[in-house]
């Protein structure tokens, strides 16, 4: 019976595919694509039959093919069923090619074009997108700014628009809170950012076609001492795939393994497939590659120091966010936003969803504080006292106002009795009592400009009122004063302060509503941070969930050896590097540090760079150039939508293309692992079908695509794919969440997005620490911390040695206990770039800070000649060249003879950046704010060197770590001198 | 008949441009004839925010102030156009017509708000048009505040009747009402635009110590006319709102039962900040400002 059920299996394939040639003409183009013979047969050869195609016509006989191109070989009838008969069970397939019961032999390239082919039967039929009146169809997609609804007419994009839910969509949660009753707006709102898509899609800085510089011969003359000067030659693809892949194979064949560095951007696209934690991890799994390690860039403080006094180390150190938004609308009467912009941040992906939320604080009533060196636009929105703090000196005012509460007996006693330790040395600290000065008002106020007796009346305003302490965009953290010589004392003491107040007592909580939304927790879509189709499980969350819930072939990287982000050019310069790793297991996991090279790797001669402009992101940046230029490294690939920043340095550049161009699937803001429950600051959780909106622009490719066709060179193609094409990937994807349960494929391809029911009022979220101050067992829905974290019972307390909040850290003591710049005792170190920098201060007397951009995500938004270039608060238009803005006191720009709208040059030893000075009272003296991640780099003549007119700022800052033992980045340290440019000789470098 | 409107909440715009943004989206690029040509990638701004920063460190505020075509019932543009190149539709809305109005760049100084812009290589001037086309399509917004963040900006489509009481009631304001164009694009808090403050933060001297001083009565008086009361918050900081640029001169008296009192003059040109007030531990003898009505 079964014999002839895969018998005849075996007989409809062809007229399968000819029906489905005849119906598609984008099949028939597929199947036309090669002509070969495949043989499908059992091991035995009891059973077989082969397929001929001919220029797209395929016919098949039964029996056993003397010479197939292909041969699928089945260990016996159940396996070949299991294969060839639907409904697939994906993980009974992946266990029997585990078992090797399924054998596929032949060319790659062949092989993965029958079984994309096969599956592609399937999904040929799929309806993608809703037409409009207009003629135009009407797609979804998914941005790092929010979901888009893409109108494309005639093959290009006309228009892309937020999203409007409809009656047919869930409805909106709830809530009330003072008597007020408070609802959503029906809109997924989005970042500005999100909105210069289609601009961003049809950029002129697009790379339309490969590319091998023109002095780079791989089997003569490689002059690496050209990149970035030397221009490109336009070749093929099979050119451009065979130089990678024959270079990939002389680097483990000449070097061995670890020669290959894979340096990538952190987000770029949105997309479970397509992600860099996803395709790209897979890539390099399969080809063996040295990591280049990424410091927490957005959390450092909190991870290299938060973490140790409470734990939640897998949040990167951030405390949780769950039920804040209801209790601190209920309850909160104050929110004190220290370092915290989120209407520049939008938490991460948010959109302005939080923002009608903060509205509706203000409508209760609840006051607003807001602590940083730029009244910034969530200070200029909402109003409430600004308090200009000098940057990297936070710290000292925040000890200021724990003194106050400290001896005016302003805390709660019973809590810091009960639910902390080591309080007695904390205080005696505050008085003075252990080191002769009293952390008085008056002792900060030289230190961070705050005038005493503000100090004193927010001190004692605070302990009067039930406050949320808001640090960092997300409210919960991340924040630019984390990134400064003090990050982690300024991050740490933010711990201590909420200990100090009650932490978790209804209205005493961290968040300024960004984060904690009353949606569902429990409905399970997977986040980006779990690694996609990666297969990758030591350094995605893959392992929480994705890995079992979407059954994939494990991949693993041999390659042991790591080299740290931001020490990279040094490791290729100096052939040295210490690192420290960012490991969320447990506190103690980052106090080991790593070398560069490691013994028995080969250290590194090949950069495969993939993803976003560089010289904007990574401290002190133009090392790379120095890096790049030299001859130890043999070779660079680049793989990049845009020519810009970096990518000019490389010797191949394979032109990807964007998100719209390709398929692929995400739920807005969902990060999880590192970021649970990211979909927390939404309004509506929103699943989105990442439609292919468009064909890939010029030559470009998808990303999943370039890898493939590399893989395919090295017979790595099958395992790479799995013979997944992409829309199969977001298939699987789709399987193994919970949308499987609740809509149609076919119905959800078509319409692009799903939004998941509220959590009912009826089952209100329990709040972040709760359970903490009442002793009862953890109940908030995260997973954190591993089980044998927890000292006593499991659920119980924190995973700190003692269980409790520590005010004087267990883990330091232990791990650390000598480091002056990470005494366990979180006294006050000035900054090692600040005021009190004496050899420093007369030469640069300014403190400039780089924040994450507002109008670009990272560099991804920036450049590209999009129509962001046209807001005046990102670029300025002057002469007709955009230069990045730097913020700057009327004080200050009057010394220096600088008019708003000059044209100004940035530097100090490290070097020079042309920026556009936008005088305004907005930011305070002595300080000028610009954003870091601009994606222009574009250097020009300049005194002894040259200087950035792009406006990458981290050009300026230090590269040195903000504690030592650590990675973290000390960025907003950062001392320079401003003056007028007078661009006499505007020649570019590289003319 | 209903015609469309635009309302703008000067103090809940928070120049994130996604109106801006949008509206490039849909025009860069795109031709719709009848409604409007495409508009050139850059130099445009159809809608633009403009930004006015009063006050000084620490006690500073910005208001961002959105303007574009205000569609006006008495438009200037149409009467220079003359032959039709710009049209009136009945629902409100100004078309500049994109073949009738090439080669007219003399239009672009007929709008006084400076709201129509040229395109040089099409020849035409080119401004917003309400998003007329996807209204006509069905759409219940323009692609402006369907994108704005915080519902700062509305489209209504209401009689002209309507209109005119929901201004009043909400205190709406309309750009240069004195040029008598009849705008369409309403303001409201446009005094965070156009009128200035003053502002200071009280501190008493107690035991020695400098203490902000909360709850302090502020009167600001014009020659001897009281013009405004306020008390003083946990910061001892005091703000009135609303006041005339170049105002003159105004005094301001500080009294607090316990604490002190004090007297400043200040001359208002721009927003005035007045820093650090000290309380004088002597009351002089002034009328109690409590009697006057709060504003």
């Amino acid at each position: 019976m079964k014999k002839a059920l895969l018998k005849a299996i075996l007989f409809s394939v062809p007229l399968v595919l000819r029906r489905t040639a005849r119906k598609y003409p984008a099949f028939r183009e597929e199947m036309r694509r090669h002509s070969c013979t495949v043989q499908i047969k059992l091991k035995d050869e009891s059973i077989g039959r082969f397929y001929v195609f001919n220029g797209g016509r395929v016919t098949s006989e039964s029996g056993i093919h003397p010479r197939p191109d292909v041969t699928l070989s089945f260990r016996d009838l159940p396996t070949a069923l299991l294969f060839l008969k639907p409904p697939m069970d994906r993980a009974e397939i992946v266990h029997a090619a585990k078992q090797f019961r399924v054998v596929v032999t032949g060319r790659d390239e062949l092989v993965v074009w029958f079984m994309q082919l096969m599956s592609r039967i399937e999904t040929s039929g799929l309806k993608a997108g809703t037409p409009m009146p207009d003629g135009s169809i009407r797609y979804t997609t998914n941005t790092n700014g929010g979901p888009l609804f893409v109108y494309v007419k005639d093959g290009r994009i006309l228009r892309v628009a937020p999203i409007d839910f409809t009656d047919a969509d869930a409805p909106s949660y709830s809530l009330s809170a003072r008597g007020k009753r408070f609802r959503p707006w029906r809109r997924a709102t989005v970042n500005p950012h999100a909105l210069a898509l289609k601009s961003m899609v049809y950029s002129e800085k697009r790379i339309l076609y490969p590319m091998k510089r023109v002095d780079f011969d791989p089997n003569g003359e490689r002059n690496p001492q050209n990149r970035g000067i030397s221009g490109y030659v336009r070749i093929s693809w099979d050119e451009a795939l065979d130089l990678v892949a024959s270079e990939i194979r002389r680097q483990k064949k000449v070097h061995g393994p670890g020669s290959i560095a894979i340096p990538h951007s952190s987000h770029h696209q949105w997309g479970n497939v397509g992600y860099y934690l996803s395709a790209l991890f897979r890539f390099g799994n399969l080809i063996g590659f040295t990591r280049v390690h990424h410091n927490p860039d957005s959390w450092e403080g909190w991870y290299w120091g938060a973490a140790h006094h409470f734990g939640n180390t897998m949040r990167v150190g951030l405390p949780s966010p769950y039920g804040t938004v209801e209790d601190c609308l209920k309850e909160a009467e104050m929110i004190v936003f220290w370092s915290s912009d989120p209407e520049s941040t939008n938490g991460a992906y948010g959109g302005f969803e939080a923002t009608q939320r903060r509205f509706w604080a203000q409508e209760l009533g609840i006051e607003f504080v807001h602590i940083d060196p730029h009244c910034n636009s969530t200070a200029q929105l909402y109003g409430g006292r600004w308090i200009p703090v000098r940057p990297g000196t936070d710290s000292a005012l925040a000890i200021s106002i724990m003194y106050v509460w400290a001896t005016e007996g302003l805390y709660d006693k019973e809590y810091v009795e009960t639910r902390t330790t080591g309080f007695a040395e904390w205080d005696a600290y505050l008085r003075g009592v252990s080191d002769g000065v009293p952390k008085t008002p008056e002792w900060q106020e030289p230190e961070t400009g705050v005038p005493a007796h503000v100090v004193r009346a927010l001190a004692r305003k605070w302990a009067a009122k039930k406050t949320y302490l808001a640090p960092g965009g997300v409210g919960t953290g991340l924040g630019g004063a984390c990134r400064t010589a003090t990050g982690s004392q300024w991050a740490r003491n933010m711990i201590l302060m909420m200990a100090m107040q009650g932490w978790g007592k209804p209205g005493i909580n961290f968040g300024n509503l960004q984060m904690g939304a009353p949606i569902d927790h429990f409905f399970y879509f997977p986040g980006y941070a779990e690694g996609g189709i990666s297969g990758e499980l030591a350094f995605t969350a893959a392992a929480v969930n994705n890995y079992t819930r979407m059954p994939h072939l494990l991949t693993m990287n041999p390659v042991k050896q790591m080299v740290p982000r931001q020490r990279l050019p040094d490791a290729i310069v100096n052939g040295y590097a210490k690192g420290y790793t960012w490991d969320g297991s447990s506190i103690e996991a980052q106090i080991a540090p790593y070398e560069y090279p490691m013994p028995g790797y080969s250290k590194i001669h090949m950069l495969y760079r993939y993803g976003g402009a560089l010289f904007g992101t990574v401290a002190n940046s133009s090392r790379y150039i120095e890096a790049y230029r030299h001859p130890s490294v043999e070779c660079i690939v680049s793989q990049a939508i845009y020519m810009e920043g970096d990518v000019p340095f490389a010797d191949v550049i394979l032109p990807a293309c964007t998100a719209v161009e390709r398929w692929d699937i995400g739920e807005t803001a969902g990060c999880q692992g590192y970021v649970h429950h990211g979909a927390t600051q939404l309004n509506h959780r929103t699943v989105v079908m990442q439609h292919k909106c468009i064909e890939p622009l010029g030559e470009s490719k998808s990303d999943y695509q370039i890898f493939l066709d590399i893989c395919c060179r090295l017979g790595l193609g099958a395992v790479f794919s799995e013979g997944c094409s992409e829309l199969d990937w977001c298939k699987r994807v789709f399987d193994s969440s919970d949308l499987a349960q609740k809509v149609k494929w076919s119905d959800f391809m078509k319409k692009g997005y799903y939004v998941v029911d509220p959590e009912s009022e009826k089952t209100p979220e329990p709040v972040s620490m709760r359970w903490y101050v009442e002793d009862r067992v953890k109940d908030v829905p995260e997973p954190h911390p591993l089980p044998s974290q927890y000292p006593e019972q499991f659920g119980q307390g924190l995973p700190t040695q003692s269980g409790k909040i520590e005010f004087v850290p267990s883990s330091i003591l232990r791990g650390d206990p000598d480091n002056p710049e990470r005494p366990a005792l979180n006294r006050y170190v000035p900054s090692w770039e600040g005021r009190q920098t004496a050899d420093l201060i007369g030469k640069y007397p300014l403190q400039v800070i780089s924040t994450h951009s507002r109008y670009s995500f990272h560099t991804f938004s920036d450049g590209k000649d999009s129509i962001i270039n046209d807001i005046e608060d990102h670029r300025v238009l002057i002469d007709g060249y955009y230069y990045w803005v730097m913020r700057v006191n009327p004080a200050d720009a009057r010394q220096r003879g600088i008019r708003h709208h000059d044209v100004i040059r940035v530097f100090n030893d490290r070097g020079a950046v042309i920026c556009a000075a936008d005088v305004s009272e907005l930011v305070m003296p002595g300080v000028v704010k610009t954003f870091e991640s601009s994606a222009v780099f574009d250097p020009v003549p300049d005194r002894g060197g040259f200087a950035d007119r792009g406006g990458c700022i981290n050009v300026l800052t230090p590269q040195r770590p903000q504690v030592k033992g650590t990675d973290g980045m000390g960025s907003n340290s950062c001392l320079v001198e401003i003056e007028q440019w007078n661009p006499e000789h505007i020649e570019r470098m590289r003319a | 008949m209903n015609k469309w409107n635009l309302i703008i909440d000067v103090a809940k715009c928070e120049n994130c441009n996604n109106c801006v943004l949008a509206t490039k989206d849909e025009h860069v690029g795109n031709d719709f004839p009848g409604y409007a040509a495409p508009q050139p990638l850059h130099g445009h701004h159809w809608i633009r925010i403009q930004r006015k920063v009063r006050g000084v460190v620490p006690m500073v505020d910005v208001a961002y102030l959105p303007t574009t075509c205000n569609h006006c019932d008495d438009a200037p543009c149409i009467k220079a156009a003359g032959d039709g190149a710009i049209h009136k539709r009945p629902d409100g809305i100004v078309i500049i017509d994109p073949v009738k109005a090439k080669g007219r760049k003399d239009l672009v100084k007929s709008c006084p708000y400076g709201a129509i812009w040229w395109n040089d290589a099409l020849q035409l001037p080119q401004k917003w048009i309400f998003d007329a086309h996807l209204l006509d399509q069905g759409w219940t917004e323009p692609r402006c505040t369907q994108a704005c963040a915080t519902g700062c900006m509305r489209a209504v489509n209401v009689s002209d009747a309507s209109m005119k009481q929901m201004a009043a009631d909400a205190g709406l304001e309309v750009l240069h009402p004195e040029w008598g164009t009849g705008p369409r694009v309403y303001y409201k808090n446009l005094h965070r635009y156009t009128k200035c403050f003053v502002a200071g933060s009280v501190v008493a001297a107690i035991d020695g110590v400098t203490e902000c001083a909360s709850g302090v009565n502020v009167t600001l008086l014009k020659g001897d006319r009281q013009v405004a009361h306020a008390v003083t918050d946990a910061f001892g900081d005091f703000k009135f709102d609303g006041l005339d640029p170049d105002g003159g001169e105004y005094r301001l008296h500080f009294l607090a039962a316990d604490r002190g009192a004090a007297t400043r003059a200040v001359v208002l040109q721009e927003s005035v900040y007045m820093g650090t007030i000290l309380l004088d531990s002597e009351i002089p003898p002034v009328r109690s400002p409590e009697e006057a009505p709060a504003r």
